[in-house]
């Protein structure tokens, strides 16, 4: 669209009104600035490949640049400026993706198998090669899916009131308070709960105790999400169903809705995908154990974010081997959900919008 | 709504009184999930002071200038050194992000092809998905030992600035600190601001853009011209967003800030603390007292994100600006 109007040739490489540069030139002064600095790490006591790195991809832009100033004047070098800072932008957010990433799987790779997935930690201390996140892996999915039962309905419901009931001030204000509880931090999420379920009803750590919390962090995603989708929907198919005689709350359940499922659906799974790797509430309010404990009701569990966290704090070397293999089972169990939800978005024939 | 005639079925009558009772249950339902919100919001900060009043009645110095934590022994602590590092670590991290977040941006809606464009919009939107433990595990055994000659160039460069001073160049002294929390902070905000600046940007009338071009604006004319100046609020609320949620992050920080207590200008020295990080250090220790305390600094920390939450909605209800991502 506009950059093909902009990049038509015409326009470009037969210059209307001024001189422009051939990419070869531009790319052959990338080159030679490279080699410039290759040259001058060589024979000079600057060294190190970050530093090298850095300092050639400050010299091609400056090279670049400069050599655009002379030739094509004082526009086109600010616009090659800007697009050279855009491209940058780019490689320094891949960048801790791909190190994040790369390095997890490298340092979890050692003790990652099938052994460390189907075994808990009881009786294997920390001094031990040995142990697996069985344990944790079971509770961090109870505490999920109950924050889910929770969070899901209650925020589809809330999302209906928005957009189908909602046409008033108690419903813009609803909607921004949903707004207001995205920003909540996790750990305060984690502190209410502590100070009501754990402290003011005495309930003591359990499992349930993480999902509420949990389902606060949820809360708001899934409603936003399914909002969203439910305005997607287009009219005329809600207009066909009242002209039938369809009442409205069963035209929302029976069309609406249905309509709406796959983005509803892909929104909550990027919301428990987030909620999956959530610490800092855990911490506070589940507590920990060694042992399977698949009650989640009652006493401490174990979870998987805290097992990484606990294992990273640790001086056994056993413990932080542990830690990253169970830090790579959360990338995975992450990411597998987070694609999923991707490729349901493909499927959804309201996101073509 | 006409009135019944006599002569109408009375099946009918049924089926339409059923479904307007079926409506009243139905729209009853739902206000009442709305109205929870309401209630859950209240319910936190209430919960929240209730719990913190017993340590704020038992501190024996002032809550707000006390720069030690012992409210289990001496009875004497405060958040000063707290919401001094919560806030210097997240402004860091906000300009060292709020860049590079606008680039990459930038470079999604307006220079890449358009399905290279989606691509790299999923790739930033997984790189929020990451779990912020992964990124704290991470940050302590990657990126603390790879900063070192990072730290070490500001710090011969540009120590004359307070900020990069101290420590004297050596090395062995560069270990967890501000800067290095602040680090890991920029990279876990720098997708959201991302994602929300990228709705922004994508939503500017292409008609504008076009105009700009047609009247031989280069692309970065165009864009100082016609993209900037209508997503300017709507990129504002991303950057506080981008500050609320580096404000409230927790394990990450945790595990590489030096959970001290002095409030310093040099942020590559040992040390520093955020409100979360010290919850998350302190709570397994903590007694009944301890935890009370920890609460009431919780309750500090809410209404910091609280207020900027509020202004950053604000700002985007005002503009009215749709940032549409599912994301954040």
């Amino acid at each position: 669209m506009t950059a093909d109007l902009y990049s038509h040739s015409s326009l470009r490489s037969r210059g209307l009104t001024s001189r422009t540069l051939p990419r070869t030139a531009l790319a052959g002064v990338a080159v030679a600035a490279v080699a410039i600095a290759s040259l001058l790490f060589a024979v000079t006591p600057l060294q190190g490949v970050a530093d090298f790195i850095v300092f050639a991809t400050a010299l091609v832009v400056v090279a670049v640049t400069g050599l655009t100033l002379a030739v094509e004047g004082r526009r086109r070098a600010v616009d090659r400026l800007a697009t050279s800072g855009a491209l940058l932008a780019l490689v320094l957010t891949l960048l801790p993706l791909g190190f994040t990433l790369g390095y997890t799987v490298y340092r979890g790779a050692k003790r990652f198998s099938a052994d460390f997935l189907n075994h808990s930690m009881a009786g294997v201390g920390p001094l031990a090669p040995n142990g697996g996140v069985y344990h944790a892996i079971v509770g961090t999915l109870e505490q999920v899916l109950l924050a889910s039962l929770i969070a899901v309905p209650l925020g589809l419901l809330v999302a209906i009131y928005v957009t189908e009931y909602g046409r008033n001030v108690f419903g813009t204000a609803i909607r921004f308070l949903v707004d207001v509880m995205t920003g909540i931090p996790s750990i305060v999420a984690g502190l209410f709960v502590l100070a009501f379920w754990v402290l003011a009803l005495h309930k003591g750590f359990s499992g349930f105790a993480g999902s509420l919390a949990l389902s606060i962090l949820e809360l708001p995603i899934v409603v936003r999400s399914a909002e969203e989708m439910i305005r997607l929907v287009p009219s005329s198919l809600r207009e066909a169903s009242y002209a039938l005689g369809v009442p409205k709350w069963k035209t929302i359940l029976r069309i609406v809705l249905p309509t709406a499922a796959t983005g509803i659906t892909t929104g909550v799974m990027l919301a428990i995908a987030r909620v999956t790797g959530e610490t800092a509430p855990v911490l506070l309010v589940v507590g920990n154990n060694n042992f399977i404990h698949t009650n989640p009701f009652n006493g401490p569990q174990a979870s998987l974010p805290l097992f990484v966290f606990q294992g990273a704090g640790s001086s056994s070397k056993f413990d932080v081997d542990r830690a990253w293999a169970a830090a790579l089972t959360l990338i995975l169990i992450v990411v597998v959900l987070y694609v999923a939800a991707r490729l349901l978005t493909r499927r959804n024939s309201l996101a073509g919008r | 709504m006409t009135a019944v005639s006599p002569g109408v079925d009375a099946a009918l009558l049924r089926d339409v009184r059923s479904s307007r009772r079926g409506d009243r249950v139905f729209s009853g339902i739902t206000l009442a999930s709305g109205a929870l919100v309401f209630a859950l919001l209240a319910a936190i900060a209430v919960f929240l002071v209730v719990k913190a009043l017993p340590a704020l009645e038992h501190d024996k110095s002032s809550f707000w200038t006390t720069r030690i934590w012992d409210p289990d022994g001496t009875g004497k602590y405060g958040v000063a050194a707290l919401v001094y590092g919560t806030v210097l670590s997240a402004v860091l991290a906000l300009v060292m992000a709020v860049p590079v977040a606008l680039g990459v941006a930038l470079y999604t809606v307006e220079y890449a092809p358009r399905r290279i464009g989606t691509i790299l919009g999923y790739l930033t939107d997984l790189l929020a998905a990451v779990p912020s433990v992964v990124y704290g595990l991470w940050g302590l055994f990657f990126l603390l030992p790879h900063l070192v000659g990072l730290q070490e160039f500001l710090n011969r460069w540009l120590g004359w600035i307070p900020l990069f001073g101290g420590a004297n160049g050596d090395v062995n002294t560069f270990s967890k600190s501000v800067f290095a929390a602040s680090v890991i902070l920029a990279i876990m905000i720098l997708p959201i601001v991302a994602a929300i600046s990228r709705e922004v940007i994508r939503q500017v009338d292409p008609a504008q853009k076009e105009a700009a071009l047609a009247l031989g604006a280069t692309r970065w004319e165009m864009l100082r011209t016609a993209v900037f100046p209508p997503s300017r609020p709507g990129i504002v609320s991303a950057v506080m967003l981008g500050l609320g949620r580096a404000l409230g992050e927790t394990i990450a920080v945790a595990l590489v800030i030096g959970n001290t207590f002095a409030i310093s200008a040099h942020v590559l020295t040992p040390g520093g603390n955020t409100i979360a990080a010290n919850i998350a250090n302190r709570f397994g220790e903590a007694g009944n007292i301890g935890v009370s305390a920890l609460i009431a600094s919780g309750l500090v920390l809410f209404v910091i994100t609280l207020l900027v939450n509020l202004i950053a909605r604000f700002v985007i209800y005002r503009s009215g600006v749709q940032e549409r991502s599912a994301a954040v």
